[in-house]
């Protein structure tokens, strides 16, 4: 016993010489250690703030403030231009609701998930019941119909904010309608949420039976509240709105319902409705990118982030000429199916004035059209999507101008 | 030794296939009762086939409007500061108003509900279930089918004193009713666009 509190004695004596030593040192020209952050306890062993030098934030849309009049938070747009990587993080990731919904406080203990319609056997299922089913765990974007870039969006926040990428996790869809056993004759599902005005949407079966996730967890953890505590649909590559939050409900149907989300979205154009649902190939560079400056010429990692509702994505190209030569970029993540996907290239500014773009293409052979493009196919001045918004998904190439002072703005404006 | 220990886990992971149409594989979850299903299905069909029994008219319906509706969306259905739910021949506004909200789809006169929706059964579903905002679930199935007639009569598609039911209120011919083409999706099918380079 003695020796050993000798030798711890020794031990702190021993300590304390050396942070003498240390502090020596120091004064003698080493580089002292930073200050230590504010202790909290919180941060140290509950749960962790980001370091209070990151001040990224979301923002809300233009088009509405929030509050609202109504005193609601409608849509707000996630910081493209900070993040790295692929996965947006959880507090980040953008928000969107059916009316600028109030977000529901749901006890998960109380939570119920009920599956009926053309089925043999409803089913209600708790949350726990649920994560008794086979778990898969998948990265997908989901993007918003409203995210469409006009002239009048100076940064890549404002022109695609609407999109954000997660790891989701939960049970296949097709698990729960094979648990139920879908009837003959079922060629739609009705989905519902939970919130004061129960968004609801119809999706077709053969997509309810593909790839959709019936999801409680994002990015390792519980959903957050403003992104479906604590299920939510995942139907990956497909507008946002279908990826119903807080879901409470499931109904197999035989045809369209014609919920107020599915009239907000009709079109007696095959043309507009045929690009409804799934998002078609999509790119954009967030660095540069609208609202940035250079500080002067020289090597740059020009980056940005590419997907499609189709599936993976297979290329993306970079110009710096405004469309005229075109040079594939890295890929700089890993690639997953409908999912962000980072791009990137060793980029040498030698001070003049360029317009860098960026274009995918998917595993299906689509590529990302200009708004020339696409005015085309509607029968448009060419540039009718400057000052328009693209009728449903508007996946266009977005142009930033870096003027020769280095800064970087919307080349639509 | 460890083997022999493996064995009956390996029986109990033996459930059924899983997709066979005759039985559940993993046995979880509760069979709801028929009620409980009637009363979470809020969801309206073109058919009307979910419709509870109730009668309303576009007289019963105006008082309702003035009580519950005006206030968000203008006594005549437009210039409230929600969307506009009436089709108006005037929608110039007075110097300083603001327009109203212009959500998705962006609501202006041909494009109101009443006028635009395929199917009257929309209206009654979003009204019950969305409607008033605040008292969102309050109204008795009577309101819901008297302001749907309201709406339809005061954007011109039906008669003042036409009675909405179950049965009624699907046949409503809705001027806009082939006004749409019904999204088509399969798995791996590119999106119908010529993308060149």
């Amino acid at each position: 016993m003695d020796s050993k509190k000798a030798s711890r004695r020794k031990f702190l004596k021993g300590g304390a010489a050396a942070a003498a030593v240390g502090a020596i040192q120091s004064a003698s020209g080493q580089t002292p250690a930073p200050a230590p952050v504010k202790r909290s306890l919180k941060d140290e062993v509950a749960y962790g703030e980001r370091s209070h030098y990151v001040t990224s934030v979301r923002v809300a849309v233009l088009e509405r403030p929030s509050p609202d009049e109504f005193g609601l938070t409608f849509h707000v747009l996630t910081p493209l231009q900070d993040q790295v990587g692929i996965i947006t993080p959880s507090s980040l990731h953008f928000v969107g609701t059916h009316r600028g919904a109030i977000v529901p406080d749901i006890d998960p203990r109380e939570y119920r998930f009920l599956l009926h319609g053309m089925v043999d056997r409803p089913l209600e299922f708790t949350l726990e019941e649920l994560k008794r089913f086979p778990s898969v765990s998948r990265i997908h974007f989901v993007e918003c119909l409203g995210n469409r870039a006009r002239a009048d969006h100076k940064t890549v926040q404002q022109t695609h904010g609407l999109t954000s990428c997660s790891e989701w996790t939960g049970v296949l869809l097709s698990v729960l309608l094979k648990e139920c056993g879908v009837q003959k004759g079922a060629n739609w599902v009705v989905s519902e949420g939970a919130e004061e005005v129960k968004g609801a949407g119809s999706i077709p079966l053969a997509k309810a039976m593909d790839d959709c996730l019936v999801a409680y967890g994002q990015n390792g953890e519980a959903i957050r509240p403003q992104n479906g505590f604590p299920v939510r649909l995942i139907v990956p590559g497909f507008e946002g709105i279908y990826n119903t939050k807080w879901l409470r409900r499931i109904k197999v149907v035989d045809h369209y319902y014609m919920t107020y989300n599915d009239y907000g979205h009709i079109s007696k154009d095959p043309k507009v409705a045929g690009l409804n649902l799934q998002w078609g190939p999509k790119s954009v560079i967030t660095f540069p990118s609208g609202g940035q400056k250079l500080p002067g010429p020289g090597v740059y990692q020009l980056t940005g982030l590419a997907w499609s509702g189709g599936g993976a994505v297979r290329k993306v190209e970079v110009s710096a000429d405004g469309g005229h030569t075109w040079k594939d970029a890295e890929i700089r993540s890993q690639v997953h199916r409908m999912a962000h996907t980072r791009f990137g290239m060793t980029w040498k500014w030698e001070g003049q004035e360029c317009m860098l773009q960026s274009r995918c293409t998917d595993e299906l052979g689509q590529v990302q059209p200009t708004k020339a493009q696409l005015a085309k196919f509607f029968n448009q001045p060419p540039d009718y999507y400057h000052t328009h918004g693209v009728q449903g998904t508007d996946n266009t190439i977005q142009p930033w101008r870096v003027a020769a002072d280095g800064s970087v703005s919307n080349a639509f404006a | 030794m460890r083997l022999r220990r493996l064995v009956p886990l390996m029986v109990i992971l033996g459930l059924p296939q899983p997709g066979s149409a005759q039985s559940s594989t993993y046995g979880l979850g509760k069979t709801p009762t028929a009620e409980e299903i009637r009363s979470w299905d809020i969801a309206i069909s073109p058919t009307g086939k979910e419709l509870p029994p109730g009668s309303g008219s576009a007289k019963e319906g105006a008082p309702l409007y003035a009580q519950k509706c005006a206030a968000c969306h203008g006594a005549t259905g437009y210039g409230g500061r929600a969307p506009q739910l009436i089709r108006s021949e005037n929608t110039t506004l007075p110097p300083g108003a603001k327009a109203p909200p212009c959500l998705s789809p962006c609501i202006r006169n041909e494009t109101v509900m009443g006028i635009y929706s395929p199917y009257a059964t929309t209206i009654w579903d979003y009204i019950n279930r969305g409607m008033p905002f605040g008292k969102e679930g309050t109204l008795t199935p009577n309101e819901v089918y008297a302001l749907t007639a309201f709406l339809l009569y005061k954007n011109g598609v039906i008669a003042e004193e036409q009675v909405l039911d179950a049965q009624s209120l699907p046949q409503v011919k809705m001027p806009n009713r082939d006004g749409y083409v019904l999204p088509e999706w399969k798995h791996g099918m590119p999106r119908p666009f010529p993308n060149k380079p």
